[in-house]
């Protein structure tokens, strides 16, 4: 039973690793557009974009990593709707959003008719030379499937971007301050929409990421929620992507715990840890409403408001 | 004014932004717009509309439907016209009420959600003929339909106890309702009539539709030894699991086999065209009155998938063996002895349970593992 336990848990972490993927690319992404300033709601249809475009490339080429850049591109090219309407036009950035969500849900039901009950190619898992036989981390991380480690690089990336480019500098202040950031010479629409651009890509590569690795099938609204879910796990993580990368394995792994111990069969009440991820989403959202919270969680400042030039 | 600028142009794009979206949400519905300009010229005699409460895209519940639809469609005398991803309430009493201004005399709501709605609608449009799938409530004009799944359920479950090695057969399980509860049970029961040592454990994932966490809890079962995986739910998520770890699986709803080829022994499936022909035919020629079906083995609005490859000849013989004595009405599935959890005899020996008992079920047969979750 000792040794069963053990597995259980290397299982249970694998599972977490697995099941926070898509949830950290579509954060990565949205840390971008937040930290210049710019909230996408519309997550949750940039994802369904993401997923219908990946599979359908990887169904047609039959090769699963056009696919990905596929998902990319159509998740780019999605949320730059998004941009020209909150930057461009400065209408209100939760209307666009909704508004994307909404359309995603559409399009990609709508374009993916001729792909219902097809399976496409996919990420196969994939142990990695030497570092899969590292004991316990090894198994846990380096015996998952290629988007997963192409996720693992994306985060030291991004802080390095973040924090120690000059780019990285751009954005944030653009954030915080885009009226100063514009008086030193940065254009605050350059920079907002490169952001909310390559966010939206990152949704669609979340997105293909399920149906692409986690299963290789399309089915309508296939992301369940997990737009939605990001949205807090972003406020969560503060803005950085190193507490994202935490912060999308606990939610992960909140599920994979669940579900296991409904599987070893030991009776406990299924209902409190089904809750746990969105009892979490709330929580968290409860406490990024105030104001002065939001502030020391370390909110850009200028989050949400459009930026107009003759207004400073 | 440029104030006045910045604020309409900000209105403007959203709200055609709203246009744009909620047009392409819609074109779903537009094959039914175009069902409903060729009916208004030629006015068949049944005009048969269908709401159902997710895509036809989802690979289950909804495509199996859509199946009956399309055959009635190709009878000479029928129009037909659907709506999908009609929520529960409000919304759906909209949409019935909808297809009956537009005159539609035979209106199909396929989910148990649509029982008061349909009920509201058809007390303002007698002359119209309503059948609600899985629901309780009937007036005159309004009628119910179902299909014994449990009985190919019991079936699978018996190709699942033969086949099965490590004698732990996983079971992904949707939503803690009498329906599911009753199917497991008659899967569990028809593991163990040929094989007493298996055992099905169940894992609730509180979903219909989501396939990766489908997928997720068929990992954690195949996780703890189990070598054959059973699902509820409209995605072939499980199926995949069980494909790509070298298991088996049974489907649900419709033959899943292009998603598992190697994996999918077979699957307890719907033929909703059976119902739906019989009633397009009983309007058509006004013999219509309310009635509840409940149809099984022997009317084939359920049935089997065919099997794999790997199902050898012996445990096909079997399932033939059952199938008949179910279908020629001599044995069902829920014939006693049958034994709680616990070991407390629910049906006695030589006593067959009542189609209300069956509707209601609550509880977990012997050879079950797992518990079932309070509902709210």
């Amino acid at each position: 039973m000792e040794a069963d336990l053990s597995v259980l848990i290397i299982a249970i972490l694998q599972a977490a690793v697995r099941s926070g993927t898509p949830i950290l690319f579509v954060c990565i992404g949205e840390i971008y557009a937040e930290r210049a300033g710019v909230l996408n709601v519309g997550l949750e249809g940039l994802m369904l974009i993401g997923a219908i475009s990946g599979f359908t490339v990887s169904f047609t080429t039959g090769s699963a990593p056009l696919g990905v850049a596929a998902a990319a591109i159509a998740g780019g090219l999605f949320a730059l709707i998004h941009a020209f309407t909150t930057i461009t036009l400065r209408a209100d950035q939760i209307v666009s959003g909704l508004t994307l969500t909404i359309l995603g849900t559409g399009i990609s039901g709508f374009f993916g008719k001729a792909m219902i009950g097809q399976v496409g190619p996919g990420f196969d898992r994939l142990e990695l030379p030497v570092l899969a036989q590292i004991p316990v981390l090894g198994e846990i991380f380096f015996r998952q499937d290629a988007m997963v480690y192409l996720s693992f690089l994306l985060v030291p990336l991004t802080w390095w971007v973040m924090f120690r480019t000059h780019l990285g500098l751009a954005i944030r202040s653009v954030g915080e301050s885009p009226a100063t950031a514009d008086s030193l010479g940065v254009s605050v629409t350059r920079v907002r929409y490169g952001c909310v651009v390559f966010g939206g890509a990152m949704a669609g590569v979340g997105g293909a990421y399920l149906s692409l690795a986690y299963t290789t099938m399309w089915v309508e609204q296939m992301s369940g929620g997990r737009g939605w879910i990001t949205l807090a796990l972003v406020i969560f993580a503060g803005w950085n992507p190193a507490k994202a990368f935490l912060g999308a394995y606990l939610f992960g792994g909140a599920e994979a715990l669940q579900l296991r111990l409904q599987a070893v069969g030991l009776g406990i009440p299924t209902y409190f840890l089904m809750m746990l991820p969105y009892v979490l989403t709330i929580a968290i959202l409860v406490m990024a409403s105030r104001a002065s919270l939001r502030r020391r969680l370390g909110a850009p400042a200028a989050l949400g408001v459009p930026y107009a030039r003759e207004e400073r | 004014m440029f104030r006045f600028w910045k604020v309409s142009a900000s209105a403007g794009a959203a709200l055609l932004l709203v246009f744009v979206g909620a047009l392409l949400v819609a074109c779903g519905g537009a094959e039914e717009e175009g069902a409903e300009e060729r009916a208004a010229e030629e006015a068949a005699p049944v005009r048969a509309a269908f709401v159902y409460v997710s895509p036809v895209g989802d690979a289950g519940w909804t495509l199996a439907h859509d199946r009956g639809r399309q055959a009635i469609d190709a009878l000479p005398f029928v129009e037909t016209a659907y709506t999908e991803s009609v929520p529960e309430g409000a919304e759906a009493e909209r949409t019935i009420n909808q297809y009956v201004r537009n005159g539609y005399n035979l209106i199909f709501t396929t989910s148990f959600g649509y029982m008061d709605p349909t009920i509201n609608v058809a007390a303002t449009a007698p002359d119209v003929t309503f059948m609600h799938c899985s629901g309780f409530k009937v007036a005159d004009n309004v009628g119910t339909y179902f299909g014994r799944m449990y009985q190919p359920r019991y079936l699978s479950g018996i190709v699942a106890g033969m086949m099965t090695e490590s004698n732990i057969i996983g079971y992904v399980a949707a939503h803690p309702i009498p329906e599911v509860i009753r199917g497991i049970n008659a899967f569990a029961l028809g593991a163990r009539s040929v094989n007493p040592e298996a055992e099905v454990r169940v894992i609730w994932t509180q979903t219909w539709f989501d396939p990766a966490k489908e997928r997720e809890a068929a990992e954690s079962l195949l996780d703890v030894g189990a070598d054959v995986i059973a699902q509820h739910q409209d995605t072939p998520g499980p199926q995949q699991a069980a494909e790509e770890r070298g298991k088996f699986s049974i489907g649900y709803n419709e033959d899943m086999s292009s998603f598992a080829p190697a994996a999918h022994l077979t699957a307890p499936i719907w033929d909703w065209s059976v119902i739906y022909e019989r009633v397009a035919n009983e309007v058509n020629d006004g013999t219509w009155s309310s009635y509840q079906y409940w149809g099984g083995l022997e009317d084939g609005v359920v049935g089997l998938a065919p099997f794999n490859d790997a199902v050898p000849q012996e445990v096909r013989d079997a399932v033939e063996a059952k199938r008949a004595m179910i279908a020629s009405g001599e044995w069902d599935v829920f014939t006693g002895p049958i034994n709680d959890q616990d070991g407390n005899e629910i049906v006695a020996e030589g006593v067959t349970m009542s189609d209300g008992d069956m509707l209601g079920m609550r509880f977990f047969v012997e050879g079950v593992v797992g518990t079932i979750p309070e509902s709210e």
